[in-house]
């Protein structure tokens, strides 16, 4: 990937990714994420990895995105949640933005030479990222870890059903 | 590589230049089909100098010129922005996802193949579904930044609608994808060229005739049009989410619907029924069953493929308003319980079945 596309575009990224964090709307919030989202699928092209760009944008943008929109909109989430709970709120998720920010620039100062630099044209082969490759990577060497993501989605699955039975009945 | 470039130039402006007048025409075609169906008079009031005569031609000058001299109203309390930015987004995934429709094979000219498909994509299909997937965000915005409680509610039915006939769609398309056994459209439409029991066209539709009605049933859904126009539906909400538009923004969104009952004939057309196939017809000429052969030159072959496509798209099209003006609108726990309890079980049983079928052939 040239250094050209990517520190451009890794630094509109981070730009929407402070407009996540930075704005008050929660409408504009979602959108600004919308739009980091489709940005990363940006980067997987230029990474060659076309399949996992595809699905990035079906699922994340497609759809967990709209169900945010979907939410936010039903509720109508406006500035009324009490100030003492906010800033609980605020302490919790910074909290947690640190330890995720400390896990992931840990490599960058620690692990110096893991990380193969940008601009680096790793030459890969004809089949990289095309969706026979993954498939069979999904289904040979990663395939428990993609069982037991299947399995957890299925009691997710069952668990929203009991919910939504419970205020039913 | 600048000849490179300017290939794909032409290949762009070509599908535009084709694309954005053929959803004028459907404009037109509409009411006068709506007109015949109701058996009255109708689209005849655009007059040119007081000549009316040429009703399509009027139409698609007069419709243009009409909604661009109109005035532009962003309402009180609206988002400007985003108000602005909807029809934008709702226009733009719609329109690059036919970047991956191939509308002809090769065409060879000198020594030089050009793929007749603006971006031959490996990923092609999915490459359709995430572009389909991203058209839900102009509703649910042009609703939202309103201000308005129809367009709100228009588009909160909008988005319920369209995620929920993703998924059959999507499953169909898996089916598909079982049965060519990959993810390329041109490869697909190639795969389409075969002929079964040394005469048949084997179109995909005769592998697959379960999937073809689920996509059908989900395409329209998700062009939004009768009778599945909960998001607009005209007696309760107005106009739905883009009530509040006026002048080119709410052409935009106009537009866009018809652009969408275009992509969907293009993907039924492509999946379904031979895609640029011509039955009979090769690279090199027609070579009907019983060995009579008849040789055509490439440039006419590849004209008679694009043409094919062409037809059999605009045919889907008109196919798709016809189904607008004879059924009324669903309720809209109809509309839920038909998706979610109808088309998705039978999407997952046709997958099955597909699996089964090809495990049961393989050698």
């Amino acid at each position: 990937m040239s250094p050209y596309v990517f520190f451009p575009l890794a630094a509109t990224i981070i730009a929407f990714a402070l407009g996540v964090v930075l704005n008050r709307h929660p409408i504009r919030s979602a959108l600004c994420l919308a739009v980091t989202l489709f940005l990363l699928a940006v980067v997987f092209v230029f990474l060659d990895a076309h399949l996992v760009a595809a699905l990035q944008i079906i699922v994340y943008a497609g759809a967990i995105l709209v169900l945010f929109l979907f939410v936010i909109m039903l509720l109508n989430l406006e500035a009324d949640v009490p100030l003492k709970r906010r800033r609980n709120m605020t302490l919790a998720a910074s909290t947690v933005g640190v330890i995720f920010a400390a896990a992931t620039l840990r490599p960058l100062f620690f692990g110096a030479g893991e990380l193969p630099g940008i601009g680096l044209e790793a030459p890969v082969d004809a089949a990289f990222g095309s969706a026979e490759a993954i498939g069979h990577r999904l289904f040979t060497h990663f395939v428990l870890p993609f069982e037991i993501t299947s399995v957890l989605l299925l009691v997710a699955v069952l668990g929203a059903v009991v919910l939504a039975k419970k205020r039913m009945g | 590589m600048l000849i490179d470039v300017t290939i794909i130039v032409i290949k762009v402006l070509a599908v535009i230049g084709l694309v954005m007048p053929l959803a004028g025409i459907l404009g037109w075609i509409e009411r006068k089909g709506s007109a015949l169906i109701h058996d009255r008079v109708g689209a005849n009031r655009a007059s040119i100098l007081g000549f009316s005569g040429a009703g399509l031609v009027n139409t698609m000058v007069a419709d243009p010129i009409k909604f661009i001299t109109k005035e532009d109203i962003i309402p009180r309390g609206a988002d400007r922005l985003l108000h602005t930015l909807a029809p934008c987004i709702n226009l733009l995934p719609v329109l690059i996802a036919f970047a991956v429709l191939p509308f002809g094979d090769v065409l060879i000219v000198g020594d030089r193949e050009i793929n007749l498909q603006v971006a031959p994509l490996g990923v092609g299909v999915m490459y359709l579904l995430a572009m389909m997937s991203l058209g839900v965000y102009g509703v649910v915005l042009g609703g939202w930044a309103s201000n308005n409680r129809w367009a709100l509610l228009g588009g909160i039915r909008g988005s319920a609608q369209m995620i929920s006939y993703e998924l059959p769609m999507g499953l169909a398309i898996v089916s598909m994808i079982l049965t060519y056994n990959t993810l390329d459209l041109q490869e697909m439409a190639r795969a389409q060229g075969e002929l079964l029991w040394g005469w048949l066209p084997a179109w995909g539709i005769l592998y697959q005739p379960v999937a073809f009605v689920i996509f059908l049933i989900a395409g329209i859904a998700e062009s939004k049009r009768i009778p599945f126009d909960l998001p607009e539906s005209e007696s309760e909400l107005i106009s739905g989410y883009f009530t509040e538009y006026s002048g080119v923004k709410h052409l935009m969104f106009f537009m866009t619907d018809f652009v969408e009952v275009i992509i969907v004939s293009g993907m039924i057309t492509t999946l379904f029924f031979g895609g640029w196939q011509v039955p009979y017809l090769s690279a090199t000429g027609f070579e009907f069953p019983g060995d009579t052969a008849i040789a055509l030159p490439h440039l006419l072959v590849v004209v008679l493929q694009i043409a094919a496509f062409t037809i059999k798209t605009v045919f889907f099209c008109w196919f798709q308003i016809m189904i607008r003006w004879t059924v009324p609108r669903f309720r809209y726990d109809q509309l839920m319980q038909l998706g979610w309890l109808g088309l998705l079980p039978l999407g997952f049983v046709n997958i099955i079945a597909t699996a089964l079928m090809i495990l049961a052939t393989q050698d």
